[in-house]
């Protein structure tokens, strides 16, 4: 009996914990499935027959695939740059000698902890100077530099775990340093390398601060900021704005359910270690 | 390892660097500069003089100011202590060993994974004056009675911090269950057998060996949340009346929609500076270990 109750109990925590973090949201975009007057019904209307005139409308008549067409670019490009350069870097760091490692490891994660005001104002000017307002390259460029740092710290991390040994035989073998680099230990971190890129392009996908400021041309906005600024005539347009978030939401949400426990790991490495 | 092995491995670092020095390190720097100036995005023809410490002592007198540094206090503060508090329970559920548990992971992510606007659009909807379901939950059918969350000061900052409760206590969950998961399952088994009930395992055995981690968690979620802006601008824009007008809010807003750079990066100075103290006492605390540990 006791046992029972127990269980019971385990139960039903679990079941809220659920019910905390995917009701809200499953609330939301289940809007985006709706007609116009389901969605401001009250008593709420309970999904009926689905509809997709919203999806219809924020592709023709807000032109979201634009802003999908931005967030790929920008998001994909990003990711790509971080994860060149922070490989050389992490492998680097985890070579290194571990005193000289750890200050320069500790000067890149200092970096990761400013708050994003601090950079905006000459960023812009930067950007503004270049001409690089609503350009790719203005936003791509802050992007690296935001997720270099993590990147960098789980890259080393992976690497380290990497025998010297491997690189050593390679290069008796007739590899370059970097050979070696590429052709044994980075296809031996790939899980590593996989991981930091999951994080980068999350975190790239779903940046809004810098992106309002940089990208003031609707053309040439990412999705988060089309989400933030959507417009409607009279009203709030809901079903649009829970399409245009189910849209922007539906790949993070695959990525989380297929690499859940990548991404547990990689965000967790900090903390494991202490 | 040789000197040429060395500066091969220098080299690899130099473009990671360089980018960091152009787009962190420079720009704080400038924005310094530029909070000793008076400059209005607009009007260049004013130029940009120089004028010592005069934006400092405006943003001393300010009210709005610091107005917005409490509410940012009291944000960081209030958003800290639930998210650590709810991740603590969420990361104690997820590292037992029950059939779905990555299900329920995958269902705890999922807050953190999604866009802070997405997530600001939805408590939005939700708390909506004339058909938001927290009204319905409350009220039932009474529309007469429904409250506009967001309209009134002291309901909008508590719907800003529970938006960011609901966004970031799984990334707390995270990072305590890094910590929960290198106790080792023998302890827990040999203080069974010696009559330990469950509050007392997790008295004597978990909360002391958690909490390096619950301290790091601690320490990234209070930085993070000074620099909360995404939730703020989405949800209330920070009104009514300023009560959600958080620092970097405010900040952005003297410097891209009014357009006083010179002061407005003489607030982001002061965001920077109130991090950079936290982030000091981080390192204090945890870095140096940390980091032996993991490099």
């Amino acid at each position: 009996m006791r046992k029972f109750l127990k269980k019971l109990g385990f139960f039903i925590c679990i079941t809220l914990a659920a019910i905390f973090s995917l009701a809200p949201f499953l609330l939301f975009v289940s809007s985006a499935f709706k007609t116009q007057t389901q969605v401001t019904a009250i008593p709420p209307r309970w999904l009926q027959a689905g509809s997709l005139e919203f999806f219809h409308s924020a592709i023709a008549r807000h032109g979201i695939l634009q802003y999908l067409m931005n967030s790929i670019i920008v998001a994909g490009t990003a990711t790509l740059v971080t994860i060149s350069l922070g490989t050389l870097a992490g492998y680097a760091l985890a070579r290194l000698p571990r005193r000289l490692a750890q200050m320069i490891l500790m000067g890149i994660l200092a970096c990761a902890m400013f708050p994003q005001i601090a950079i905006a104002g000459p960023i812009w000017r930067f950007m503004r100077f270049m001409g690089w307002l609503n350009t790719y390259q203005g936003l791509i460029l802050p992007y690296v530099s935001l997720t270099l740092p993590l990147a960098v710290w789980i890259l080393s991390l992976f690497f380290r775990e990497m025998p010297e040994e491997l690189e050593s035989a390679a290069r008796v073998d007739g590899c370059t340093r970097l050979g070696a680099l590429m052709r044994v230990i980075l296809p031996l971190s790939a899980p590593g390398v996989f991981t930091a890129a999951i994080l980068s392009f999350i975190y790239a996908w779903n940046e809004f601060f810098l992106a309002l400021l940089i990208m003031t041309d609707p053309l040439k906005q990412t999705m988060p900021v089309g989400i933030a600024l959507f417009q409607g005539e009279h009203t709030i347009p809901w079903g649009e704005i829970a399409a245009v978030s189910f849209i922007t939401t539906a790949p993070l949400v695959l990525m989380v359910l297929l690499f859940q426990r990548r991404i547990v790991t990689g965000l967790s490495a900090g903390a494991m270690k202490g | 390892m040789t000197r040429k092995d060395q500066s091969f491995f220098l080299t690899l670092l130099v473009p990671v660097i360089l980018v960091l020095l152009l787009f962190i390190a420079a720009p704080i720097g400038q924005s310094i500069f530029l909070s000793f100036h008076r400059i209005i995005i607009g009007l260049p023809q004013l130029k940009t003089p120089f004028v010592g410490l005069d934006n400092y002592q405006q943003l001393l007198t300010d009210p709005v100011a610091r107005h917005s540094f409490w509410i940012t206090i009291i944000f960081v503060a209030t958003t800290t202590f639930f998210e650590l508090l709810i991740g603590l329970l969420l990361a104690l559920m997820i590292n037992q060993h029950f059939p779905g548990r990555g299900a329920l992971r995958a269902c705890i992510l999922i807050p953190w994974a999604i866009p802070t606007v997405v997530a600001a659009q939805m408590w939005r909807f939700l708390l909506n004056d004339a058909y938001g379901m927290v009204n319905y939950a409350v009220f039932g059918s009474e529309t007469s009675h429904y409250i506009p969350w967001l309209a009134q000061p002291a309901t909008a900052l508590v719907a800003i911090i529970i938006a960011d409760i609901w966004k970031t206590s799984s990334f707390a969950a995270l990072l305590i269950l890094a910590g929960l998961q290198v106790i080792p399952e023998e302890i827990y088994q040999a203080a069974k057998v010696d009559g330990a009930v469950v509050w007392r395992r997790f008295w004597h055995i978990t909360w002391p060996l958690i909490r390096p981690a619950l301290l790091v968690a601690l320490l990234f979620r209070t930085i993070d949340a000074f620099r909360v802006f995404d939730i703020a601008f989405v949800m209330t824009q920070g009104g009514p009346a300023d009560a959600t007008n958080v620092l970097q809010l405010y900040g952005y807003k003297k410097m891209f929609v009014e357009g006083w750079m010179g002061y407005g990066s003489t607030i982001s100075v002061c965001i920077f500076i109130m991090v950079l103290s936290l982030a000091i006492i981080y390192v204090r605390m945890v870095g140096r270990r940390l980091l032996e540990a993991s490099v």
